[in-house]
């Protein structure tokens, strides 16, 4: 009888210094099927795609091609074997066209020179065989994030890879990117190409997925077949224990108006045009407001002219009564703005620094931190220890771990806790739950909803829909650099919202 | 007790001692390798003249005294090699350190000659001098995100021009070389302190000494105890977040500029104002001093404390190589045989990652045998 199963990596085990990374785990793709590997931040998914990949040798397991053993020493071996890898973060030359990305490496040549009109050709079979609508001749700073995707499957068929592996594609895309994928992944698992799926989105596992392998913690928990299962079931799989996917809260009357947007204009680093147009808005105390859009529609921009990191190009801006459009970044800071930024390894956290370093980086100058310009270095430990405690931020070493080793999940925490332990006036979250897994997600939404039951203001950023339907009072949608609709949460739908996201739709001026 | 030895092993301050260690031992070799290639019979001869330095001499009052001549040097050496580390802490390349030291020269000299200054006048007027052109490097960086080492390297070569014609006028009528500070204004030298005793008499063992030791203990207090010394770092590790923060990214990228300018202007004023050596106003390459600064911020493992020992050690071989037996070599190897082992200085942090990353593997190897 034939082997049903295209990979099967058996009894894996591997440790670090201090840490059981893969405790045991068992993970068989079938030919042809998509398969989803599903686990929290740290549960050991990377781990073991490195194994898979030679990176890292396991200290016991096999694994099996075919049904026969093989042995992978380095990334090169994996290749020969036909596994394929789209990462979260694309491996694309910039500046090169998709075609030459695509063949990158595997160069048709004749007599030194390239050969681009045959490979053109088999890449366009491809497209049309697998419905990745790609231009071949553009370059992929020029193209979409989804086509720029849709590059990188191409670029793992183009070198005949059996065994895809996906890692989290969604993060990037929009609603409609992913339906698309989704559409493509299937295609491609009808071809026989067998997929392993690396999520913590329950939805997207739920919808496109034949079975799902569970990690927790290094350790495997079980298998199942997605359609014998449920959304909650694969959360307390995931989690161990159930998860709330709805926040509570009860309705609040919004007090007053905390922060008064007015005009506000703010001028793009990408191109000449302004990223944010003529925005006004207001956050009164007691309510969230949120944001929504596509990734790229000004959003960030429009958080930098708020917290100070860019100037407006025209606009006013009031901070409980008092103008603070030509404020510093830091006595907006002082006068009641916290900032949970975007990138948290960019502006978030000084990475190199340790924990309690990072926790004071809003406070440090505070006499309670500094006396005669020296740093008060007890008083620095006692309050990160209060914080680490409170907050439940999980670290190697307590406060004198370096943030670069701590786990994206715990960096986060850590960056909630020291903007919202400031007792601000007006919270700005920008994507706080980005790259998390649900038990933070949920943590993190509990702390912005308390907030504003505390009577705070809060201003939150997302791209994630359900984000924006669960946590906010009143939803504003961006578009273009515009605000282009104003909806509430208890009445508006997905589709309504997603057509105003996509621009099909604005308010009446 | 294999176990006390691994975790000494891992601790970072054992790390770069060790590998400071080895590279020292591997520029002496190749030092000595070339030595064998160009006259295989003098070899360890000069090896052992380089090494020994002060101790070629059999009589303890002439060790002390020529330990003195090498320590006079070494404070300005401390004091270029802290312009360099403290730039570095802050994410910066301080290869100015050359011509804000020659800019020191240059306003230390000018006041104690021309205006006939008190020396602690002279020193100001030299920290001064190296922080306006550290300033003038930060200052486009972080304004017109002109890369420092760019600017730097420009700034070099002009303070050194300036310099020559600034200090033209009181130059020895019969030489190149500027007038004798003790003849001219004996004010402006620094005070010995009694320290010249300690070396038999040698009247450039001045206060710059144990004034180079304190300011080495006060960059690293700065560094690592001070709200001023927080914000730095973080700029330098992530000028972003730094912003993100509140900080003023620019004017901390301008002010670390001033101080390690100023750091190496002082370091000039302790050169020159003992009165140890005079400026040659017709030179035409920049001192080595500032650029040696580098490498004895490297191999002292970019810390302040051990910047002192490195700045010592690097001064030590190239004071050594005054002792090569010019019969058998040219007059040049003494400087190749130093800038040899200054230049595998560099490899310091090379080294460490090495070793840490050996480590690393082994402990992982060892665990996985173990379970």
């Amino acid at each position: 009888m034939e082997n049903p199963y295209a990979i099967e990596m058996l009894n894996i085990t591997k440790r670090f210094p201090g840490i059981v990374a893969n405790d045991n785990i068992t993970l068989q793709l079938r030919k042809g099927e998509i398969h989803a590997l599903l686990g929290e931040n740290g549960a050991g998914k990377s781990t073991l795609m490195s194994v898979l990949f030679g990176l890292y040798q396991p200290e016991e397991g096999v694994i099996k091609k075919d049904g026969k053993e093989v042995s992978i020493k380095n990334p090169n071996d994996a290749t020969a074997l036909g596994i394929g890898m789209v990462h979260q973060h694309f491996k694309l030359v910039e500046c090169f066209t998709v075609l030459d990305n695509i063949i990158l490496g595997m160069e048709p040549t004749k007599n030194g020179f390239l050969q681009k009109a045959e490979a053109r050709k088999k890449i366009v079979a491809l497209s049309e065989r697998y419905g990745l609508h790609v231009d071949p001749d553009a370059r992929i700073e020029d193209v979409t994030v989804g086509m720029q995707q849709r590059t990188e499957i191409l670029k793992m068929l183009y070198r005949d890879n059996e065994i895809l592996i996906f890692d989290e594609p969604t993060a990037v895309l929009t609603p409609q990117e992913i339906d698309e994928l989704m559409q493509i992944m299937r295609n491609l698992a009808a071809e026989g190409k067998s997929i392993l799926f690396i999520s913590h989105k329950l939805a997207e596992i739920m919808a496109v997925a034949d079975r799902c392998t569970v990690l927790r913690k290094g350790k495997y928990i079980g298998t199942v077949d997605t359609k014998d299962t449920t959304v909650e079931a694969l959360s307390a799989m995931m989690v161990g224990r159930d998860v709330k996917f709805h926040v509570d809260k009860e309705d609040k009357t919004p007090g007053d108006v905390i922060l008064k947007i007015e005009n506000m204009t703010v001028a793009s680093r990408m191109h000449h045009n302004n990223a944010v147009k003529n925005v006004s808005l207001e956050v009164r105390a007691g309510e969230i407001v949120c944001i929504a859009g596509i990734d790229g529609n000004g959003q960030t921009e429009f958080v930098y002219g708020l917290a100070g990191l860019e100037p407006l190009v025209s606009g006013k801006i009031t901070l409980c009564g008092k103008d603070i459009t030509k404020a510093s970044i830091r006595s907006r800071s002082v006068s009641g703005i916290s900032h949970i930024p975007e990138d948290r390894h960019k502006h978030g956290l000084v990475l190199d620094y340790t924990l309690e370093d990072n926790i004071v980086l809003q406070r440090y100058f505070e006499p309670e931190f500094t006396k005669a310009g020296f740093l008060r270095r007890k008083n620095i430990r006692s309050y990160a220890e209060k914080l680490i405690d409170q907050y439940d931020v999980r670290s190697g070493q307590g406060p004198v771990t370096v943030a670069r080793s701590m786990s994206g999940g715990n960096q986060q925490k850590a960056i909630v806790a020291r903007e919202i332990d400031r007792d601000p006036q007006l919270l700005i979250a920008v994507q706080p739950t980005r790259g998390l897994d649900v038990g933070a997600i949920e943590y993190i939404h509990r702390q912005i909803v308390a907030q504003r039951d505390a009577g705070k203001a809060v201003l939150l950023v997302s791209l994630e829909m359900d984000e924006v339907m669960d946590v906010s009072d009143r939803i504003l949608v961006m578009y273009e650099g515009e605000i282009v609709g104003e909806l509430d949460p208890r009445t508006a739908t997905a589709e309504e919202m997603g057509l105003y996201m996509a621009g099909a739709k604005r308010k009446e001026q | 007790m294999e176990k006390k030895r691994a975790s000494l092993l891992r601790n970072p301050g054992v790390q770069t001692l060790l590998s400071s260690l080895l590279c020292i031992l591997l520029g002496l070799v190749i030092g000595y390798i070339a030595l064998l290639i160009i006259n295989p019979a003098g070899a360890w001869g000069a090896i052992t003249a380089i090494v020994k330095n002060f101790w070629n001499y059999g009589r303890t009052n002439l060790q002390l005294r020529y330990l003195g001549n090498t320590l006079v040097k070494t404070a300005p050496l401390l004091m270029c090699s802290l312009s360099v580390l403290f730039a570095y802490k802050v994410g910066l390349f301080n290869i100015g350190a050359a011509g804000q030291y020659v800019a020191g020269a240059g306003a230390a000299l000018y006041f104690a000659l021309a205006l006939k200054m008190p020396w602690w006048v002279c020193m100001i007027a030299a920290i001064l001098a190296g922080a306006v052109l550290g300033c003038i490097s930060g200052a486009l960086k972080s304004f017109c995100n002109v890369n420092e080492v760019i600017s730097c390297i420009m700034l070099n070569w002009i303070a050194l021009y300036t310099v020559n014609s600034l200090l033209n006028p009181v130059k020895n009528p019969t030489s190149p070389y500027t007038m004798g500070l003790t003849s001219v204004n004996p004010e402006a030298v620094m005070p010995s302190l009694g320290i010249e005793k300690l070396f038999t008499n040698n009247r450039y063992t001045t206060l710059a000494i144990p004034l180079a030791i304190v300011i080495a203990v006060l960059i690293w207090v700065l560094l690592s105890k001070t709200k001023l010394g927080y914000e730095l770092k973080a700029t330098g590790l992530n000028k972003h977040a730094a912003k993100y923060a509140g900080m003023r990214e620019k004017t901390n990228i301008i002010l670390t500029m001033a101080i390690a300018g100023g750091l190496a202007g002082l370091g000039a004023a302790m050169m020159y104002l003992t009165g140890f050596e005079e400026w040659s106003v017709t030179q035409s390459s920049v001192p080595a001093m500032g650029f040696n600064g580098i490498a004895a911020a490297f191999l002292g493992g970019l810390h302040p404390i051990g910047a002192i020992f490195s700045s010592f050690f690097i001064q030590h071989i190239t004071n050594g190589g005054g002792y090569v037996d010019m019969t058998m070599y040219s007059s040049d190897i003494s400087d190749f045989i130093s800038s040899m082992i200054i230049y595998l200085c560099g490899f310091v942090l090379f080294f460490r990652q090495f070793m840490s990353s050996r480590l690393a593997r082994r402990d992982e190897a060892r665990k996985g045998g173990k379970q």
